[in-house]
């Protein structure tokens, strides 16, 4: 359903309410990265001149000090692999203790520091959200060039089992890359949609995903239009790319003499070519020419699929694990849905079927099914939707407590966005603050579980053990993010972070990557509360013009005139470019309008102590007005008239 | 201005068009602008009435409804402000469905209503030695278990408990015998986290433990 566009009499819209409408899809992939934009007819994978799709999720940083994303940084993984960029999905929001299992493998020098890693390339310093950038500037670019226009805003696809600083981290990497977030979508959903479910009958769907780097599962309710995300699970180092390593090493030992890091990359590329291919025919050979020597290597299909077995029944079992988790059997599943590229493999088809005693749901490219259903969820919040989509959080999170043992306040799968409050207490005479650590994860001990952020609650009055009543409240909002906030509740302090963890970056930091890698980006951030400001004006304006359409009497002369020319001011205002001077304006009105607005409520409280039952008046109304979400414009005029 | 005075009639300012709303309504019908939430207990906030009974077919029903109106993404081009708030609605939405679905949540919710800080849903000793010599027992079945059925065994027997046991804790609730329904609801809570332990070992026996 479309928003009710409102527009005075003679007035022309807003000149820039249209290039801030059109909204994007983008799925970030460990390995590719895709970008879509959903029509009337429906959504579309925008493509680069030559026509491709998939973006390579790969970032070069040239000598010259030029960057290159997508084909040309992949190339360049031959010669010049120690300043290529593959994979960075896996490095988002990770802090240099995560990453440790992965030194060695990684063709370039990790740095840690406070917090997030970071990648040491040329004589830069990267963390994986500035290389993810560069990655979402490239679709972005690849998006305007297709569609001829400027892209502001888009939904970014994350897997299901991102955890919060992952999420912080990729929607900071949209902000770098001059989008505005409208949504972070779990891909599994973003799938669901793409094939329009949400279209069809009601029911529970599985959706499998495993991709180059992850494999995700998650069950999906439908009912009465809502999409609902009953459970998810998987495991954020699994997938295609373990396949191409293990092909590569059994090709590598059929052969001598040690490898360049360019000469490996080179041997994966051909595993990659070799899995893809098998998936086709039933055995082949492949030539592997490196520095100078060549080799050939056969494998059959069946050889393969042992190969790749163990890694395929984790994912069943995880599968399992969830359906547990959900109290469903596999065979009230209604439908399974494939999503990544690894899902082309003719093994994972069979298991799949076998397990949900039905073949899954493949006609849409895996690979794009996740932007396409971006592009929906995207024309849904710009344009408006009958669906809606109700994520829950995919990991509990919780408080350290004494002895490092987790205190979780709010389970994995509830509902999002949600706001949960638990009350401590101080464990030492005197005490007068406490240490919040803030984390995240299944297991009972913090040490297992992932440490999100720690913050301090000081300065309450000493009193003994366990007099203090500190309340701690987490909110989670509808992306996932999380805030946390405590408080003394006899003495009233209090402290609070929103968790831009250890992990994330900080405000600072964010504030001087902007400065340095976009030259537009002040600008772009003025012109986004700039628009925020009209977005309020507007409000304002039209909450004024109802009120007045319904109580006009209510106003003296002298004060329809005052309110009037106040609302003239903000019109003139709000066409301008001033944001301060909107917002002053605004005020302004309110002010004005005020001593109307304390006579209509004077005069509801007096008619309803005088017997009158305005409750359920009002009650049917908000009713009314509730059955047309979005359309505020037209409830207000009818309820007033 | 949330409190429902007796005073006031039951007006609130609506903080969009600061003119009169009704304190229990979800838009402001003059202007249309989304209300904050208001203090309600779970069962007022979806229409329900308060008991451990909930037809789950209706709360359905009543959370999609009004989520489907209360969401943020319903707000998408709106106003941070408007944005804000729907954020609170659904959240409280959220938290009102989570409580009332499951049979444990509720119940302990509705002895907390009846002023009952209750073992069910707060790490508290339990003085039940019943209770406590069958935990015992069965942890013990479940850590010697060495195969699927014999873990199996212990599942099911945690399930038809569990099941026997929320089939007293309604008559419990509806005698308004609040402590018989607070041990039947400490009972529940421990056949529920039997067949859980139950689960997880399966898990690990499988090899895969998440």
């Amino acid at each position: 359903m479309n928003l009710l566009q409102i527009h005075e009499p003679g007035s022309t819209p807003d000149p820039h309410a249209g290039e801030t409408e059109l909204a994007i899809g983008i799925d970030l992939g460990t390995t590719n990265t895709v970008a879509a934009v959903a029509t009337p007819e429906g959504p579309e994978v925008l493509r680069a001149a030559d026509g491709a799709g998939l973006l390579p999720s790969v970032v070069h940083y040239r000598a010259d000090g030029g960057v290159e994303v997508g084909a040309e940084a992949l190339a360049a993984l031959i010669d010049d692999p120690t300043h290529v960029v593959a994979s960075i999905k896996r490095l988002m929001g990770r802090g240099a203790e995560d990453v440790r299992s992965l030194a060695g493998h990684l063709p370039f020098e990790i740095v840690p520091g406070a917090g997030m890693v970071r990648l040491k390339i040329r004589d830069r310093l990267l963390t994986p959200v500035e290389v993810s950038a560069e990655i979402l500037r490239a679709a972005k670019a690849r998006a305007e060039q297709d569609l001829g226009r400027p892209v502001a805003r888009a939904v970014v696809t994350v897997p299901a089992y991102f955890d919060d600083a992952a999420r912080v981290a990729t929607k900071d990497a949209a902000r770098l890359a001059g989008l505005e977030v409208l949504r972070l979508v779990n891909e599994p959903t973003a799938a669901a949609l793409a094939y329009g479910l949400d279209k069809q009958a009601e029911g529970v769907f599985a959706i499998y995903d495993l991709g180059g780097g992850t494999f995700d599962i998650s069950l999906l309710r439908l009912e009465k239009g809502v999409f609902q995300v009953l459970a998810t699970g998987g495991d954020t180092a699994l997938g295609g790319d373990d396949f191409d390593h293990a092909i590569a090493e059994r090709f590598l030992a059929e052969r001598s003499g040690k490898l360049s890091a360019g000469e490996a990359k080179q041997a994966l590329l051909l595993a990659r070519r070799a899995k893809e291919e098998l998936s086709g025919k039933e055995r082949g050979s492949w030539r592997l020419d490196l520095g100078g020597r060549a080799s050939n290597h056969s494998l059959d299909r069946a050889t393969l699929e042992d190969m790749i077995a163990p890694a395929v029944n984790r994912s069943l079992a995880i599968v399992r694990g969830v359906l547990a988790d959900a109290g469903l059997e596999p065979s009230q599943i209604d439908g399974v849905v494939l999503v990544g590229g690894s899902t082309r493999l003719p093994l994972v088809r069979r298991r799949i079927a076998e397990l949900f005693g039905r073949p899954a749901l493949a006609d849409i490219d895996p690979d794009e099914v996740v932007a396409l259903g971006a592009a929906l969820q995207a024309r849904a919040l710009t344009c408006g939707s009958d669906t809606l989509l109700l994520d829950v959080i995919p990991l509990s999170l919780g408080l350290e407590t004494m002895g490092g043992i987790v205190e979780k306040i709010v389970d994995r799968n509830t509902p999002i966005p949600v706001a949960k409050a638990q009350v401590f207490t101080t464990y030492q005479d005197g005490q007068t603050g406490m240490l919040l650590h803030v984390v995240q994860g299944e297991r009972e001990t913090v040490d297992q579980c992932r440490s999100l952020a720690r913050f301090e609650l000081k300065g309450f009055p000493p009193m003994t053990a366990g007099a203090a009543r500190i309340k701690v409240t987490f909110a989670v909002d509808a992306d996932g993010l999380l805030s946390v906030e405590a408080e003394e509740e006899t003495h009233h302090v209090r402290a609070g972070i929103e968790v831009r963890p250890s992990y994330g970056l900080s405000d600072d930091d964010m504030a001087r990557m902007l400065r340095d890698s976009m030259e537009n980006a002040e600008d772009d951030m003025r012109r986004r509360l700039l628009i925020e400001a009209r977005v309020d004006a507007d409000r304002v304006l039209q909450a004024l013009d109802a009120a007045m359409a319904a109580d006009r009497a209510l106003a003296s002369e002298d004060e329809r005139a005052a309110i009037a020319a106040a609302a003239e001011r903000l019109k003139a205002l709000k066409a301008g470019e001033d944001r301060e001077l909107i917002t002053a304006a605004i005020e302004a009105l309110e002010k004005t309008a005020l001593p109307f607005a304390q006579r209509r409520i004077d005069r509801a409280i007096g008619q309803a102590l005088s017997g009158r039952s305005l409750d359920e008046v009002e009650a049917s109304m908000a009713i009314g007005a509730a059955s047309r979400p979005g359309a505020t414009g037209a409830a207000s005029a009818e309820a007033g008239s | 201005m949330t409190a429902l005075a007796e005073s006031d009639g039951g007006i609130v300012a609506c903080w969009s068009c600061r003119g009169p709303v009704a304190a229990l309504a979800l838009f402001c019908h003059t202007c249309g602008a989304v209300q904050p939430p208001r203090q309600l207990d779970h069962f007022q906030r979806l229409g329900l009435e308060r008991g451990f009974e909930v037809d789950l077919a209706e709360l359905d029903r009543r959370y999609f409804g009004l989520q489907r109106n209360l969401h943020p993404d319903r707000f998408a081009r709106r106003g941070a402000k408007e944005r804000a708030i729907a954020e609170s609605q659904a959240a409280s939405l959220n938290q009102a469905y989570e409580t009332l679905k499951e049979p444990l949540a509720r119940a302990a919710y509705l002895l907390e209503l009846a002023g009952r800080r209750s073992a069910a849903a707060h790490a508290a000793t339990v003085d039940d030695a019943e209770l406590l010599n069958e935990a015992m027992e069965n942890r013990e079945a479940l850590m010697e278990a060495e195969d699927n059925a014999a873990i199996d065994r212990i599942a099911r027997k945690a399930k038809d408990s569990a099941e026997a046991c929320l089939a007293e804790l309604s008559l419990a609730f509806r005698r308004n015998d609040i402590e018989g329904a607070d041990r039947l609801a400490t009972r529940l809570r421990y056949w529920q986290k039997l067949a859980e332990e139950a689960r997880g070992k399966r898990r690990l026996m499988e090899g895969t433990a998440i």
